[in-house]
Parts: structure tokens; C-alpha cells; sequence
């Protein structure tokens, strides 16, 4: 048998990888027959709804689930918490009322008494002054370093006060400022939750979730059962971002109480419930002093951030991405977390990475701004050159050119007209801006199971799932461009976590991990198939290929076999290959460190302090392109969740009590179709990128949208917006602050 | 420190589950097949019917027999009894349009209805558009992600494209405003109905 050289075709050979097709689930999602967790009935089945707590921190006195169990319709109750439990966020589930129907349940969260002792309240995540009052402060972290080295009796602390103030003092220009982002919600359009039934000692859970193969183990431990008597289920989820990787003990309750009643169970978080527990992405508010050269290129940084991730682990925006991409040769980056009377945060897609782009690359845009300069040039002059970068993650000639497509795209060279100074149409008055981002998108672990039967039918078996990415569709790609088939020829079986095992969906690993371990299996199975044909044609099972449903010597089908009957060959049994990736294993498939870039352009009315999205350009690296539509609608959807972060999106919280003020729809704003504007997308894929193999891409495009739209704000008005969102009060504020 | 007690269970009166019979609005309350004796009683004057009815609903072109409490939402009878779980229970409100369905050819949400409220009219969910040009087109624009409020766009974007068959770019872009979606499919949304708009196969 011939030897298998990992490898993906070149872009002229491929037959599937990188064309554009149409989503293999698409008909499904479309006419509503998909079945979401939500969306699984079973016969019998209970309904589970969950008392939140009214406040945000108080001692429970008494809970009494007593009267909750007369209201009719009403089949158990499920105490959560005791009395003497000290509560620390608003919305946190109390007890469980499992009843006939939805309607019956809430009337039984209704009866449940209680009794509670009200505890201070602290929520002002961006006011540290407060914060540190309140003793609700605690150290984040940070770094210093400097091109001078303190010497062997130098106080470290003193040499960086004094090496940064020295610095600053011979920049030829300095910005200080204030920037922030508020915090948001992930805001799942099917909230967390599950149908669950315990049958018989085994557990059938059907779960939102993100890590279909790694939560079965924590559904186990808490009902003292072994994970093989438990299997996770989800064909397709209704929105993750980074908020389902759990059973959480919302789902841990609903298989108590199926053991208990011996019914199946759906409970589903309530929309207030989802806004309140089900994620939250950490705020961040930093003050800065930069110094930059004669060119604009930063030569000091000296930075204090705080912000918060909730109650349980208050740790805010890491250090470690402070000043974002841009790597000055002397900074000094300190972060203080804040403990607040919230929810823990969740991972949101590219943890950190947004908040640290819109906090620091807005800072760079002032430069530009106080210079009188063009943000373009400030930028490219401070990527430094592929031999001494200026920025972290992907190569400087990578973000140079990215700039240079995008800058096109934009229409940048027309359009650009210094800070505030562009030409009003009334009262509105038009900027454009950038920002520049990266992530890393290594393959996940991935394993995988694929057979291929004697009469040509190929499928594939794998314990990862859908996070709206195409997860099938990549799949089918893959397979398809190993046999020479049409992708729809491939059948999947994903979503159980009794299938081969494969990573969570979280960073950008999913699709990495997933063309790994089937490129690896598919590879294999040709290899194999290969040498029965080989045999057959007497030719050298190397110098085959498979090509429109055909195994033929390269280049000629005069000497082939039609697909069916090279897989005939195989015997009576089929070929089954199993395919596994371990995640950090150097791969000639797949590799990480993406650069990307955009551009706003916006139009903002000075009187009314609203800004509109006229155009937004992404351009992006990915490595090699899998699936092209997908991967524009993967860019697409983070663009609209930036401009959402950027103009719209907040979760509010009134001070004085701790709660949520906008944990319904119609109060918790979102971009809608009419808020977007034109977006562009372009696929970065020179030779270059594509040859370094699949790279993961959910995290990367959305990233940068809030300091692009923040600079392109700026440049509108010539006065920097300083928080996200940028709501038309803060517009209207920042215009008066400057008058 | 203070102390509040929830009192969270004012019944008094009318409760949820009982329903009026009267109004304009619930007229059709009358087609109703009452299956309890003590269903509906008189009281000053209105009929309250109390408890569980059977009734009749036209769904998908089907005449179909459900069960409904007064309180029971058209919603949950679809995607309960009928296992049609197209529209989706996003909000609480209307503001997602994710329960969106036709309600005599005009959209609704399935969610803000009660089920006794749709005797006697034709609905039509999501499931009854599989072989519509509407959908289709989302597939071949790629206009979603997770999916979870596609079909709610897809009712949406059929019962606009209805009333405005010619319907331009700027005109979609408002007139689907009703609806959200988490994962960013707007872009392809608007390619989608724009698709629908110039296949001319648009009814």
C-alpha cells in the first residue's frame, strides 16, 4: 500500500475543498425541520420552569416549595437552594417546578414562598473610585518592560516610573485617554437548556451545547453514575458563542428531577434567565499614556485597565492582550479586576480580544487624530517589517496587505479626509476608520470513524457538532475531495457523544480539528482502495487518483474504474478507517495565527448623535478556505455582531439594586437587518496562507469591528466616542464635552 | 438590613386560566366544542370557559383537533400537539419575531396568540413553505448559521414579499426588520429576498 503524504490539493487541482456550495443542513434550517434541543418532545415528558432571584445579593431567610406543588398541573418540586444561602446576582435559580405544561410550571414558581435578607449591592463595574470604596477591588495582573534594563540595585518599580515618565517626555507626540466597553450578554436565541430522560439507571440528555463529546462526564459525577451510562445529544444548536460548553446546574437539575419522577424532563431557561445566567462577556474601561516618535510609531505605552466578570471570579480583561497587536518596545500594562454583583462571565467569542482591540487601537487612532495624520499610515508605519515586527500574531506583510486590499475596498485613498474635518451634509458628517486583529485557530482534537461500504456509500461518524459553522458541509468537503464524490454524496453522523470523540467548539477549533482527523481517515481509505484497484489495473496504486466518481492513473481516464466498482474491490464487508487529530500536533493540514483587517465607513448626525453603518470591509486570513460561502457568512455574522457591540448592544444594570433592566428582547438592543449597511468580505488566501493549511476562523472578524467603527466615529466628528456602545447619548455627550 | 417578601401569587378574580367569551376580539370563541359540562358557566353576564376544550384548528391546510386551556398559546399548541416546531420561542414579546406564522395570509407570532383565538382562521407555518422559493433562496444565499431564527425570517420574508412582490433592496431592509438573529445572517438574508424578488417565482 502506498504511503499517505498528508496533504490538501493545490488550489487548480481540488474538486470540492474551496468551492462554493450550498449548506448540506441549509433545507433543514430553512423550512423549520431542523430540531434544536428546544425543539425535542418527549411522550410524557414534564416541563421544567426555575424561580431567579429578585435580588442581587441577599441571604435567602426561608424557601418554602410547599404551595408550589398544589397549583394543579404541578408534579414536583425542586429546591435549589436553602435557607441561609447568600445569593450574590440577580436571576440565579432558587427551585425548580416541574409541571404539565409551561404555563401550569410558572403558576407554581409563582406560589413558591420566600423570604429574603437584602445584602449591599455593588454593579458599578466601570467606576473604579467606587469600586475601590466599596473594597470590591482586587489586582489583575500586568507587566512592564523596557528597551533599558533596570540596573542590579534599582527598585524595579521606581526604574519603570521613571524609565516610562522619561520616554513620554521625549516623545514627539503623546495621547492620553480614556476608553472603554461596556459588557454584554451572549444572548442565545435558544436559551440554555435540555430534554433529559433517565431511564433505567442510563441518562439520555438532549442538550444545547457546544461539547457534544465533553459534558457527559459532568452530568455523571453529580447523579453517581459512570459517563457510559449517559449519552449527549444535539443535531443542531440554537447559538453557543462561547456560553454552552456545560451541563450547568440547570441541566444537572432537570436529571434529578426526570430520576425522580421517572418522566422526561424539558427545561429551557427562560429569556430573562438566558440574559441573566446564561453569559456575559467581562467590561473593560483602561486609561492610557502613549508616546510616538517624529513617524508616529509608538514608542511608549502606560496603561491601567479594570472591569469585571461577575461575583465568582471577578478577573476582567487580561493584561496580556494590552496594547492589542501593536507591540511597543517599552510598555507597562496593568489591569485591576472588580467584584460585582453579577453573573459569572462566559467566554464570548475571541475572549478578550474584542475589548482590548476597541480599547487600545481607538488610542492609536487619537495619535493619528493629535498628529493630523492619515490612520492608515499611522497604522502601517507601526506594523514594523516582517524581519522587526511591530505587532504580535500574524506577519507584518500579512496586516500590509490585508490594508491594502481593504483600504481599496473601502475606497479609502477618495473618502479619507483628516479628523473632523470631512464636509457636512446638513448635520451629518461622514469618517472612515480601521483596526487590525488577530487569533490563533489551531485544530481542535478530532476522531473520527469513516466507511466506505462495497457498494460506494461513504459516511462518516464524529462526536462534534454545529455551531452554525457548516460543521456538515466542511465535513462533506472533505470527504468528497478524498473520493472524487459530490459532497452530497457523503452522509454524517455527528451531534451524540457516542460517536468518536472531537473537541468542544471554542476558538476557532472546530473546522481545524474536524478536516484533520477526515483528511487523515479519507486519505487512508483511498490509500486502501488504491491498492485493490492498482492491482486490478496493474498499474502503481501511487499514480492513482479519484476524480469524478472515478479512480484513475493521474490525468488519464482511459485506465480507470468507475467508483462503485473500485469499491467492490473492498469485499463484502466495508473498509471502515478511523481518523484522529491530537490538538498541538504539528500538521502539514492545519496551523494557527491569523491577521485580519477592516474598515468602517460611517455617517453620524451631530444633532441626533446617530450613527449609521455605511459600508464595513473584512478582509481576512484563514489559512486555506474550506468552504468559501460559509466562511463569508462565519465574517458576515461577526461583522454584524461587532456593529451590534459597537452601537447597540449593553447589558444595563441599575446601581442602586443590582438588577437587569434590559433582560427581554424589545429592552436588550440588537443590530437588525436595517441597522447594517453594505458589508464586504474578502478572503485573504494567497499561496502563501493557503499552503500553511486550515486555520479556524469564528473568533478572528469579531474582533476589530469596535475600534474600526469607533475610529471611523472619530474621524467623522474629529471627537473620540469613548465607550462602547456608542449610543446616541454618548455621541451627544462627547460633542458637548469637546464644545 | 431590609427584608422583602415575595408575594408572587395575586389570583383573584379571573384567573389565566379561565377565558371571557364576548369580546370582539374572542368572537370566535363560539365555534368552540366544549367537551366539560362545566366548561362554560355564566357569570354577570360573559361567558368564562374554565379548564381544558377541545378545538378545532385549520392548520397547513389540515383541519386538526388540539387541546387548549384559555391560557394555552397558538405557539405551544404547534410546536406541543402538532410536533410543528418551526416557529420558535425566542421572546416573550413579539420583539424577535421568531414564532412568526401566517394567520389568514398575514404574519403573526404564534406566541402572542392564544390558541383559542385561532378557531376558525387558516394558519400556515413554516413547514408549509418547504417547497416555496423563499427558502430555497436562503439556502442558496446561505442565509443562516445556527438557524434557530431562520424559519421565523423565512414566514417573515414570504409574507413581505407577499404584500411587496417588486420589493427593493432599501424596502427589504426595513420591512424584515422585525425580526432578530444572533449570529449576523442579515447580509444573506437581504441577498436572499432580493433572489426571491428577481426569480420572478414570487407567489
Amino acid at each position: 500500500m502506498a504511503e499517505v503524504v498528508l496533504s490538501w490539493p493545490t488550489k487548480d487541482k481540488a474538486t470540492a475543498i474551496g468551492k462554493r456550495v450550498k449548506r448540506l443542513d441549509g433545507p433543514e434550517k430553512s423550512n423549520g425541520t431542523a430540531k434544536y434541543t428546544y425543539d425535542i418532545n418527549l411522550k410524557n415528558q414534564l416541563i421544567a420552569v426555575a424561580l431567579g432571584c429578585p435580588h442581587a445579593h441577599c441571604k435567602i431567610k426561608s424557601l418554602d416549595v410547599a404551595p408550589a406543588l398544589k397549583v394543579p398541573g404541578v408534579v414536583h418540586a425542586e429546591p435549589l437552594r436553602k435557607s441561609g444561602d447568600e445569593i450574590e446576582w440577580q436571576g440565579e435559580m432558587l427551585a425548580v417546578i416541574a409541571a404539565e405544561t409551561e404555563a401550569a410550571a410558572r403558576e407554581g414558581v409563582a406560589a413558591i414562598a420566600v423570604e429574603y435578607e437584602l445584602l449591599p449591592v455593588f454593579v458599578e463595574e466601570d467606576n473604579l473610585a467606587a469600586a475601590e470604596k466599596a473594597g470590591r477591588t482586587s489586582k489583575g495582573g500586568g507587566k512592564v518592560q523596557t528597551e533599558k534594563e533596570p540596573g542590579d540595585n534599582d527598585d524595579e518599580d521606581e526604574f519603570a516610573d521613571k524609565e516610562i515618565a522619561r520616554l513620554l517626555k521625549e516623545a514627539a507626540y503623546t495621547v492620553e485617554g480614556h476608553y472603554g466597553i461596556d459588557p454584554i450578554t451572549h444572548c442565545c436565541l435558544e436559551p440554555h437548556g435540555s430534554t433529559v430522560e433517565w431511564k433505567d439507571g442510563k441518562l439520555m440528555v438532549h442538550l444545547s451545547t457546544q461539547n457534544v463529546s465533553g459534558t457527559d462526564d459532568g452530568f455523571a459525577k453529580d447523579l453517581n453514575i459512570t459517563a457510559d451510562d449517559v449519552t449527549v445529544h444535539c443535531d443542531y444548536i440554537g447559538g453557543g458563542f462561547g456560553s454552552k460548553f456545560a451541563p450547568d446546574y440547570w441541566g444537572i437539575a432537570a436529571a434529578r428531577i426526570s430520576k425522580a419522577t421517572g418522566r422526561p424532563v424539558k427545561f429551557m431557561l427562560q429569556r430573562d434567565q438566558e440574559l441573566k445566567l446564561g453569559g456575559s462577556r467581562p467590561s473593560g474601561y483602561l486609561h492610557v499614556k502613549l508616546g510616538a516618535n517624529k513617524d508616529g510609531v509608538v514608542t511608549v505605552w502606560d496603561s491601567q485597565h479594570h472591569g469585571s466578570a461577575g461575583a465568582t471570579n471577578p478577573g476582567g480583561i487580561s493584561h496580556t492582550v494590552i496594547p492589542y497587536v501593536f507591540t511597543p518596545k517599552n510598555y507597562r500594562r496593568l489591569a485591576t479586576n472588580i467584584k460585582t454583583n453579577h453573573a459569572q462571565a462566559r467566554a464570548w467569542r475571541a475572549p478578550n480580544h474584542p475589548q482590548a482591540c476597541a480599547m487600545t487601537q481607538t488610542a492609536l487612532d487619537d495619535l493619528a487624530m493629535k498628529m493630523g495624520a492619515d490612520s492608515l499610515d499611522i497604522f502601517l508605519k507601526n506594523l514594523g517589517t516582517d524581519d522587526a515586527p511591530g505587532v504580535s500574531g500574524a506577519k507584518p506583510s500579512v496586516y500590509k496587505a490585508e490594508m491594502e486590499i481593504g483600504a481599496e475596498l473601502i475606497g479609502w485613498k477618495k473618502l479619507w479626509h483628516p479628523h473632523g474635518k470631512g464636509a457636512a451634509k446638513g448635520s451629518v458628517v461622514e469618517g472612515l476608520g480601521l483596526a487590525i486583529h488577530t487569533w490563533g485557530g489551531g485544530a481542535n482534537q478530532s476522531s473520527c470513524t469513516v466507511r466506505v461500504h462495497p457498494d460506494g456509500g461513504v459516511e462518516t461518524f464524529c462526536g462534534t457538532q454545529d455551531l452554525g459553522v457548516g460543521t456538515r458541509t466542511v465535513l462533506a468537503l472533505v470527504l468528497a475531495e478524498c473520493f472524487g464524490l459530490p459532497y452530497e454524496a457523503i452522509k454524517l453522523t455527528i451531534g451524540n457523544s457516542k460517536l468518536p470523540i472531537s473537541g468542544p467548539s471554542g476558538g476557532s477549533t472546530t473546522v481545524g480539528g474536524i478536516c484533520e482527523s477526515h483528511r487523515r481517515a479519507g486519505l487512508d481509505a483511498f490509500a486502501q482502495i488504491a491498492a485493490l484497484v492498482g492491482k486490478k489495473l496493474a498499474v502503481d496504486p501511487a499514480t492513482l487518483e479519484a476524480v469524478g466518481g472515478r479512480v484513475q492513473v493521474i490525468g488519464n481516464p482511459a485506465k480507470s474504474v468507475s467508483w462503485k466498482e473500485a469499491c467492490t474491490l473492498i469485499g463484502m464487508k466495508p473498509l471502515e478507517v478511523k481518523g484522529n487529530y491530537d490538538r498541538g500536533t504539528k500538521s502539514p493540514l492545519s496551523n494557527s495565527q491569523v491577521g485580519g483587517v477592516q474598515f468602517a465607513h460611517v455617517a453620524v448626525d451631530k444633532e441626533t448623535g446617530v450613527i449609521k453603518l455605511k459600508k464595513f470591509v473584512a478582509v481576512q486570513d484563514m489559512g486555506l478556505v474550506v468552504a468559501p460561502q460559509q466562511a463569508e457568512s462565519q465574517i458576515y455574522g461577526s461583522v454584524i455582531m461587532g456593529i451590534a457591540y459597537s452601537l447597540f448592544e449593553q447589558r444595563l444594570t441599575d446601581p442602586k439594586t443590582g438588577a437587569i433592566l434590559n433582560a427581554e428582547l424589545k429592552d436588550y438592543k440588537l443590530a437588525r437587518i436595517g441597522d447594517i449597511g453594505e458589508i464586504v468580505v474578502n478572503l485573504y488566501e494567497p499561496e502563501s496562507e493557503r499552503s500553511r493549511g486550515v486555520i479556524g476562523l469564528g473568533e478572528p472578524p469579531v474582533i476589530a469591528p469596535g475600534a474600526a467603527i469607533s475610529n471611523a466615529v472619530c474621524n467623522a466628528l474629529g471627537v473620540r466616542v469613548p465607550t462602547l456602545p456608542m449610543t446616541p447619548q454618548r455621541v451627544l455627550a462627547a460633542l458637548k464635552a469637546k464644545a | 438590613m431590609p427584608t422583602s417578601t415575595t408575594s408572587l401569587d395575586p389570583r383573584s378574580g379571573f384567573s389565566r386560566r379561565d377565558f371571557l367569551r364576548g369580546s370582539g376580539a374572542v368572537a370566535t370563541a363560539a365555534a368552540l366544542q366544549a367537551q366539560s359540562a362545566a366548561a362554560a358557566e355564566q357569570t354577570q353576564g360573559v361567558a368564562i370557559l374554565a379548564g381544558e376544550q377541545t378545538i378545532e384548528l385549520s392548520v397547513n391546510g389540515k383541519t386538526v383537533a388540539v387541546k387548549a386551556e384559555p391560557r394555552t398559546t397558538l405557539l405551544d399548541v404547534l410546536r406541543y400537539q402538532l410536533d410543528l416546531t418551526g416557529a420558535k420561542p425566542i421572546c416573550n414579546d413579539g420583539s424577535s419575531g421568531g414564532a412568526t406564522i401566517l394567520v389568514d395570509g398575514k404574519p403573526m407570532q404564534a406566541n402572542l396568540m392564544l390558541a383559542l383565538q385561532a378557531v376558525g382562521k387558516k394558519i400556515e407555518t413554516v413547514e408549509s413553505l418547504a417547497g416555496d422559493a423563499v427558502p430555497k433562496a436562503f439556502v442558496a444565499c446561505d442565509a443562516q448559521q445556527c438557524g434557530f431564527c431562520t424559519p421565523g425570517f423565512v414566514v417573515a420574508t414570504r409574507a413581505f414579499l407577499n404584500m411587496k412582490p417588486n420589493a427593493t433592496e432599501e424596502e427589504i431592509r426595513q420591512g424584515l426588520n422585525g425580526n432578530l438573529c444572533r449570529c449576523g445572517t442579515y447580509a444573506n438574508i437581504v441577498h436572499a429576498a432580493l433572489m426571491v424578488v428577481k426569480g420572478g417565482n414570487n407567489g
